[in-house]
C-alpha cells in the first residue's frame, strides 16, 4: 500500500550497487589528502606546521554546512511527499553531521592554542558552527523525544527546515557581533590569499571527505531500515500473540 | 447533504488500523461503528473530522473533496472526543461559550443547550467543581448549541447516569429530525431507531511490513 | 479575523483566571539578574557595562520557561483539537496563541526591563533603546517560542528540550538587542540594529504561523 510511495528493498538494492563507488575513493581520496596535507605542503610562513590541521578543519567546516543542508532538503522531501526514506535519510544524517560539526571545533580549539595562546577564541567561525553543532543536537533530540517515532521524524524535519531558514541569519549576526567586539588584528583562521600548494590538498581533502559522508550515509540508513524491520517484526509478534 | 468516505487507510503507531474503509451518511441519518477496542473507531472518527489525515483514500462531501475546503468541513461538523476541552478556571457557561461563539453560537441558543443537557442553575459553577459525568454533559452541550449538521461523537454516553443518556438520545433523535446526521462509535446499544452499522473488523487489514525486502 | 479576536479573547482570559503563572515569570527575571552581582560583584562600572546583556539574557531565559504552558494543557484537555476543529486556520490559531503569549508574558517582561536596569545602573541613554529593543524583540521571541513549543508538544521532557531548540535560534535578537543599547550609550546611532530587528519581527511574523500550524498538525494526527 505505501509500496506506492516508497521501495525500501529496491533502495536496498541501490545503496549496495553504489556502496564500494563511495566507499573506495573515499579512503584514496583521504589518503592521497592528507599524504600532501602532512608531508607535501609547504609550513606556513606564520604559523609553521600548525598549519596542517588547517586540512582537517576546513573539510570538516564545509562537511558541517552541506550535511545539514542535505538533511534540510530530505526533511522537505520527506514533509512535502510523505517518503518514508527522506525521513530515514535525514536521521542516518544527522550524527554524522554532528560528528563533522564536532571535529571542526575540537580541531578549532587545538588549532587556536598555538595561535592564540588559548582554547578558545569567540572568533565569528568558531561561533557560528558551535550554534550549527547545538541545532544538530536539537534535531537528534527532537527526532528521539517521543513515544511515535513516526511523530519525532516528522517535527524534526519541521525543525531542520526552520534551522536552515536560521543558519544564514545566525552567521550574518555572528560576524557582524564579532566585527564589533574584537579588534581587526586578530589572525584570520584562513587568510584570503592561499597558495594552490595549500588549496589542492585541501580540495583533495574536501572531495574525499564528501564521499566519506555518502558512504557512511548508505550504511547508517541501512542500519536504521533494519531496526525498523525488526521492530517491525517484533511487534507483528506481539499482536499475534495478543490475539490469540 | 451526504457526507462520505472511499478506499480509507489509516496508519497509527507504525500499525495500519483499517484499509479499504468506506461509509456514506446522509441527512437524517445515523450512522453507528462498532468493533472491539483498538479496531480503530476513534481513528475513523479522527479521520473523519479532518484532524487525521487518512493515509490512503478521500473524503467528501456532495459538493467537493474536504481537502480543498478543511475550514469549510470544519464549519459543518462537530466532533465530541474523549477529552473534554474544559477549562478549571472557566465557569460553566464561559466554557461552552468558548468553543459554541468560536461556531457562530448566539448566547439564546446557548442558555437553551445548556437546558437540554440539565445543566441549568449550574451555569456560574468553575469546571474544576465538575463531576465526570457534568464535564461529558457539558462536553455534549457544544452539539446542542451549534448548527453544524455533521455529529462525530466518540462513546458519548461513557460516564453518564440513565437520565442523561435519555436526554443524549433525544438530543440525537431531535437532530436527525432536523435533517441532520451524526456519526457514533459506541460499543453499548444506545437503543437509537432506525440506524446503519458499520464494524471496523470488517475493514481490519492484515500488516504489510514495507521494510520487508531490506537484508 | 472574528474568530482570531476571539481565540486570543479567549488565551486572555484564561491567563488572567491564572494571573500567577505569569508574576511567577516575571518574579524568575528578577531573581535571575539579580543573582549576577552576586556572582560577578557589586563594582558600579562593571554592573554597567554588562547591563544590556543581563537584561536580555536573563528576560530569554525567563520567557523559556514560559513557553511550555503555550500549548500542552490544551493538548491534554482536548482544547486544541477543538481550537483546530473550529473555523479558523491553523496558522491564525498560531498567530493568536503568539499575541495572546506576548500580551501575557512578554509585555510584563518589557514592563519589568527597566526596574532590574535600574538595579544594574544602566546609563539614562541606554533606556530608551532598552525599551524599543525589547518592543521590537520580545514578540519575535514570542512567535519563535510558539514554533518550539508546538514542536516539542507531547514530548518527553517538553521543556528542557523546547529551550535546546529554541535558544540556538535565538541568537541574532540577543546580538542585535544588546547590540543597541550598547550603541545608544556609546552615543552611536541604533537606527541599523532596529530596523534589523524590525526585519526579524516582520520575518517571523510572517514564517512562524506556518511552521507552528505544520508542527501543531503533526502533534494532533
Amino acid at each position: 500500500m505505501i509500496q506506492q510511495y516508497a521501495n525500501p528493498a529496491r533502495f536496498n538494492r541501490l545503496a549496495a550497487t553504489l556502496m564500494p563507488w563511495f566507499a573506495w575513493p573515499a579512503g584514496v581520496l583521504i589518503a592521497v589528502g592528507l599524504y600532501f596535507a602532512l608531508f607535501n605542503s609547504p609550513p606556513d610562513y606564520q604559523q609553521g606546521d600548525t598549519v596542517r590541521i588547517m586540512y582537517v578543519h576546513v573539510p570538516s567546516a564545509w562537511m558541517a554546512l552541506f550535511v545539514y543542508t542535505s538533511m534540510a532538503i530530505s526533511s522537505a522531501v520527506g514533509l512535502i511527499w510523505k517518503h518514508p526514506l527522506a525521513h530515514l535519510s535525514a536521521q542516518a544524517a544527522a550524527p554524522i553531521g554532528a560528528c563533522f560539526t564536532f571535529v571542526c571545533l575540537l580541531t578549532g580549539s587545538l588549532w587556536g592554542k598555538p595561535m592564540w595562546g588559548t582554547w578558545w577564541v569567540w572568533d565569528a567561525r568558531l561561533t557560528s558552527v558551535l550554534i550549527l553543532f547545538f541545532l544538530y543536537l536539537g534535531f537528534m533530540a527532537l527526532q528521539n523525544a517521543f513515544d511515535d517515532p513516526a511523530r519525532g521524524e516528522r517535527s524534526a524535519a519541521i525543525l531542520a527546515i526552520i534551522g536552515f531558514i536560521n543558519v544564514p541569519i545566525i552567521k550574518f549576526s555572528v560576524d557582524w557581533w564579532n566585527t564589533l567586539h574584537q579588534p581587526a588584528s586578530v589572525v584570520k583562521i584562513s587568510g584570503p590569499a592561499i597558495h594552490s600548494s595549500m588549496l589542492i590538498p585541501l580540495f583533495v581533502m574536501g572531495v574525499g571527505f564528501t564521499l566519506y559522508f555518502c558512504a557512511l550515509l548508505l550504511l547508517r540508513m541501512k542500519t536504521l531500515m533494519l531496526a525498523r524491520r525488526a521492530r517491525g517484526m517484533s511487534m507483528a509478534q506481539l499482536h499475534q500473540q495478543a490475539s490469540e | 447533504m451526504r457526507f462520505f468516505g472511499e478506499n480509507l487507510s489509516c496508519v497509527r503507531g507504525e500499525r495500519l488500523v483499517f484499509s479499504g474503509l468506506e461509509f456514506a451518511v446522509d441527512p437524517g441519518t445515523a450512522l453507528v461503528l462498532t468493533g472491539s477496542n483498538g479496531s480503530g473507531k476513534t481513528s475513523l472518527l479522527r479521520v473523519m473530522s479532518g484532524l487525521t489525515r487518512p493515509t490512503v483514500g478521500h473524503l467528501a462531501w456532495q459538493d467537493g473533496p474536504v481537502v480543498d475546503n478543511p475550514e469549510c468541513h470544519h464549519s459543518r461538523l462537530n466532533y465530541v472526543g474523549h477529552l473534554d476541552a474544559l477549562k478549571p478556571v472557566l465557569s460553566v457557561r464561559e466554557n461552552l461559550q468558548t468553543w459554541a461563539r468560536l461556531h457562530g453560537s448566539t448566547d439564546k441558543k446557548i442558555a437553551s443547550a445548556l437546558k437540554k443537557l440539565g445543566l441549568e442553575g449550574s451555569e456560574n459553577i468553575p469546571g474544576r467543581y465538575l463531576s465526570t459525568g457534568q464535564r461529558r454533559r457539558l462536553s455534549l452541550a457544544r452539539l446542542a448549541a451549534s448548527d453544524a449538521p455533521l455529529w462525530l461523537l466518540d462513546e458519548p454516553t461513557i460516564a453518564l447516569d440513565a437520565a442523561s443518556v435519555d436526554a443524549v438520545r433525544s438530543l440525537i433523535a431531535e437532530h436527525r429530525a432536523a435533517g441532520g446526521m451524526a456519526v457514533i462509535a459506541t460499543n453499548v446499544d444506545l437503543g437509537i431507531a432506525d440506524t446503519t452499522t458499520l464494524n471496523l473488523l470488517d475493514f481490519a487489514a492484515a500488516d504489510e511490513d514495507i521494510w520487508e525486502g531490506v537484508r | 479575523m472574528n474568530a482570531l479576536v476571539l481565540i486570543m479573547r479567549r488565551e486572555i482570559r484564561l491567563a488572567l483566571r491564572q494571573i500567577g503563572e505569569s508574576a511567577i515569570i516575571v518574579l524568575f527575571f528578577v531573581l535571575a539578574a539579580v543573582l549576577f552581582p552576586f556572582g560577578v560583584g557589586p563594582e558600579p562600572n562593571m554592573l554597567a557595562r554588562i547591563a544590556p546583556g543581563v537584561v536580555w539574557v536573563t528576560a530569554l531565559l525567563a520567557a523559556m520557561l514560559s513557553f511550555e504552558r503555550l500549548f500542552t494543557p490544551d493538548f491534554e484537555d482536548g482544547s486544541l483539537e477543538q481550537l483546530a476543529l473550529g473555523p479558523a486556520p491553523l496558522e491564525m490559531i498560531a498567530l493568536a496563541k503568539a499575541a495572546a503569549h506576548w500580551l501575557t508574558t512578554g509585555l510584563p517582561l518589557m514592563i519589568a526591563a527597566p526596574l532590574i536596569a535600574v538595579l544594574y545602573r544602566l546609563p539614562d541613554a541606554g533606556y530608551g533603546a532598552l525599551m524599543t529593543t525589547m518592543a521590537l524583540g520580545t514578540p519575535t521571541i514570542s512567535l519563535i517560542g510558539t514554533v518550539g513549543a508546538a514542536l516539542t508538544l507531547g514530548s518527553r521532557r517538553g521543556g528542557v528540550l523546547l529551550s535546546l531548540l529554541v535558544i540556538p535560534l535565538i541568537v541574532p535578537v540577543l546580538i542585535f538587542g544588546t547590540a543597541a543599547i550598547d550603541a545608544a550609550i556609546g552615543g552611536i546611532p541604533v537606527r541599523q540594529h532596529l530596523m534589523l530587528m524590525g526585519g526579524f519581527l516582520l520575518g517571523a511574523l510572517v514564517l512562524t504561523p506556518l511552521a507552528t500550524a505544520a508542527a501543531l498538525r503533526q502533534a494532533l494526527e
